[in-house]
């Protein structure tokens, strides 16, 4: 491992170095953009100061921290009801003797591949005849159908990975299907239930169009709607654009950390064989 | 709970199952009786672990009836079987510790804390898994593992246990080693285990009785001294004892057909002789005697010393081609491949089947 040559560990370097800034590099600008005084801005190179006036400004006079609890809320609603119908799905999909199951699967495939703009003016229509045009409830239905292929698919796969004989082996001790499930398969399908929540949670946390299309109110708006409209007809205030960008995406931190640190891999060793 | 208390005989009547379109088991019928060792063998795709899965619960037949001490358990879920298992792949959970594995039946069963403690502690002992009790499976050898596995169906005190190849992904030490402790169980515990195998040595050591499966139906069910001694047909001959039983015509062993055989076999028949009963020798055994003709030659082809004896492979080169044989030769037997040998069979050991139909004359 440590035998490289000092050529091609700087090589390895400079690679590891690449990727980095392509990922993480518009974050940094971002963090820096809401950091420097409105004067210093169109410049390139560093700010000569630094200022915390953006994130006072985007706080103040908006309902923006409103709007940061009414993304968590759609979010983490999305997630749940999404986890918790497609993590038995996925299970009886896979452990089950169930008639066209390969059929359901692909249809869920096919819903998830709808894209969103083709679907916006029929749900449209729906939620206001529902009456549920304008509220987080009207959008977290439509959030669902779509997170819901998604968790299936990536939960499908998860308890594929686990040895029929585990789930057998549990009915022979006594369980229902259902207290299989949920006693044996639920735990070892961990790493899948926080991936799936993860990219669930992501997914809803910045879908943009829905939620410009469905909501009107201001103190109902999304993350993404309400920095999408900071800009006024004739001001573009990047600074405070910015200081929200990097408020909002904190709770996103927050999420990916407490689940990644459940994606253990390898978590079924030593189920089966010697 | 009388459950615990009796031993369980299971009774298999007509069972079929079909598996899109194709028949895995055709028309088994069988009686188990309370406290045997009753063992399933046959090779791959014989049907033997779709049977255990039938009798366990985990899958119905698509005809016939499984009755479990006098009850008809076809439509019974596991649970309401009481039947415990041991799976070939242990199939331990592997995010409980060694304890609650075992405890984890028990648990379902809703039995008390203090009760359960009991049991796994008894049966971790029985098993000598006592110390590994807080381990989780990923830090056990396989050999650990397996007792796991056998400890998980064991502390239920099941009146039915039933093992899917349990032994099969232990070395072969090991696989003997435990062997012996499953036999000795079961002279302890009394209950009634029934065993699924593809491993004929496996069969014959433990069994009360073995049933052969080939394709689906039952070949012969029988005491592993009568399968060995009076198998009913080819497949049952061939399939039980280690090296195979040799088979060919007649004449290639020097023998003639008695003729009530071949009066019940319709003139063709063959000749079935374990390596045991033929012994191979350096130099024709009665070479003055009148019956010299049954005195025949072959050439070596391998020589395997085995310690106590050796067992040599012989190519009989007859008017039809070539027939393999396996015999038995003393301890210090020698040869070198190519080199002549000849027989010396036992007549009164002959088994002799008929040619076309493979069954027993």
């Amino acid at each position: 491992m440590t035998s490289r040559s000092p050529l091609a560990r700087a090589g390895l370097m400079l690679a590891v170095f690449a990727a980095m800034s392509f990922c993480v590099g518009p974050f940094v600008f971002q963090a820096i953009t809401s950091l420097t005084p409105d004067r210093d801005i169109a410049r390139t190179g560093l700010p000569s100061t630094l200022t915390l006036d953006h994130y006072a400004s985007a706080l103040a006079g908006r309902p923006f921290m409103h709007v940061v609890q009414n993304s968590i809320v759609v979010s983490s609603v999305v997630t749940v009801v999404s986890l918790a119908i497609a993590a038995p799905a996925a299970f009886a999909i896979v452990k089950l003797r169930v008639r066209g199951k390969r059929l359901l699967l692909a249809a869920a495939l096919a819903i998830s591949m709808f894209p969103p703009i083709a679907t916006v003016s029929p749900l449209y229509l729906a939620l206001r005849r529902a009456g549920l045009l304008d509220s987080l409830l009207g959008l977290t239905i439509p959030y669902t159908t779509f997170a819901l292929p998604l968790a299936l698919w990536i939960l499908t796969g998860f308890f594929q990975d686990i040895p029929d004989d585990l789930y057998l082996a549990a009915r022979i001790d006594g369980c229902s299907m259902f207290s299989a499930f949920r006693k044996v398969l639920l735990p070892l399908a961990m790493p899948g239930i926080a991936t799936a929540a993860i990219l669930t949670f992501i997914f809803a946390y910045n879908e943009f169009l829905y939620a410009l299309t469905f909501l009107s109110s201001p103190d109902k708006r999304t993350i993404p709607v309400a920095i999408s409209l900071f800009a006024g007809e004739h001001t573009e205030p990047w600074g405070d654009i910015a200081a929200a960008s990097i408020i909002s995406t904190l709770p996103l931190v927050v999420v990916a950390v407490t689940f990644q640190r459940k994606i253990v891999r390898a978590l079924t060793a030593g189920a089966v064989k010697g | 709970m009388r459950r615990d208390e009796t031993l369980a005989s299971v009774r298999l009547e007509r069972l079929q199952k079909t598996f899109r379109g194709t028949r895995v088991l055709a028309g088994i019928d069988l009686t188990i009786e309370d406290g045997e060792f009753v063992t399933f063998v046959g090779p791959s795709g014989s049907g033997k672990s779709t049977l255990m899965n039938i009798m366990a619960g985990l899958e119905e037949p698509t005809h016939g009836r499984v009755w479990i001490d006098g009850t008809d358990v076809t439509n019974e879920t596991p649970k309401n079987r009481g039947v415990a298992m041991v799976f070939q792949s242990y199939a331990l959970y592997p995010h409980m510790t060694v304890r609650k594995n075992l405890a984890f039946p028990l648990e379902i069963a809703k039995m008390n804390a203090r009760e359960i403690e009991a049991r796994v502690v008894e049966t971790a002992n029985r098993l000598g898994i006592g110390a590994l009790l807080e381990r989780k499976p990923k830090e056990l050898s396989g050999g650990q593992r397996q007792r796991v596995a056998l400890g998980r169906a064991l502390v239920r005190r099941p009146r039915l246990c039933l093992f899917d190849e349990p032994l099969s992904n232990l070395d072969a030490a090991l696989r003997t080693q435990m062997r012996g402790e499953l036999k000795k169980l079961h002279e302890d515990l009394k209950a009634t285990f029934i065993y699924v195998t593809h491993d004929q040595a496996e069969a014959m050591t433990l069994s009360d009785r073995v049933v052969v499966l080939n394709a689906g139906v039952i070949e012969q069910v029988a005491s592993p001294r009568d399968l060995y001694c009076n198998p009913k047909n080819l497949f049952v001959a061939r399939f039980v004892g280690s090296p195979q039983i040799n088979i060919a015509t007649p004449e290639t062993f020097g023998l003639c057909a008695p003729a009530e055989a071949l009066s019940l076999a319709g003139q063709s028949v063959l000749a079935a002789v374990r390596p045991e009963n033929v012994r191979a020798l350096h130099h024709c055994p009665r070479p003055n005697a009148a019956n010299a003709a049954n005195a025949i030659e072959g050439r070596v082809y391998i020589v395997e010393p085995m310690g106590g004896e050796t067992w040599v492979t012989i190519d009989m080169i007859g008017d039809v081609g070539t027939t393999r044989i396996t015999a038995r030769a003393e301890a210090d037997f020698a040869a070198r491949s190519g080199s002549r040998v000849w027989l010396d069979i036992d007549e009164s050991r002959v088994l002799w089947f008929n040619a076309k139909t493979h069954e027993r004359v």
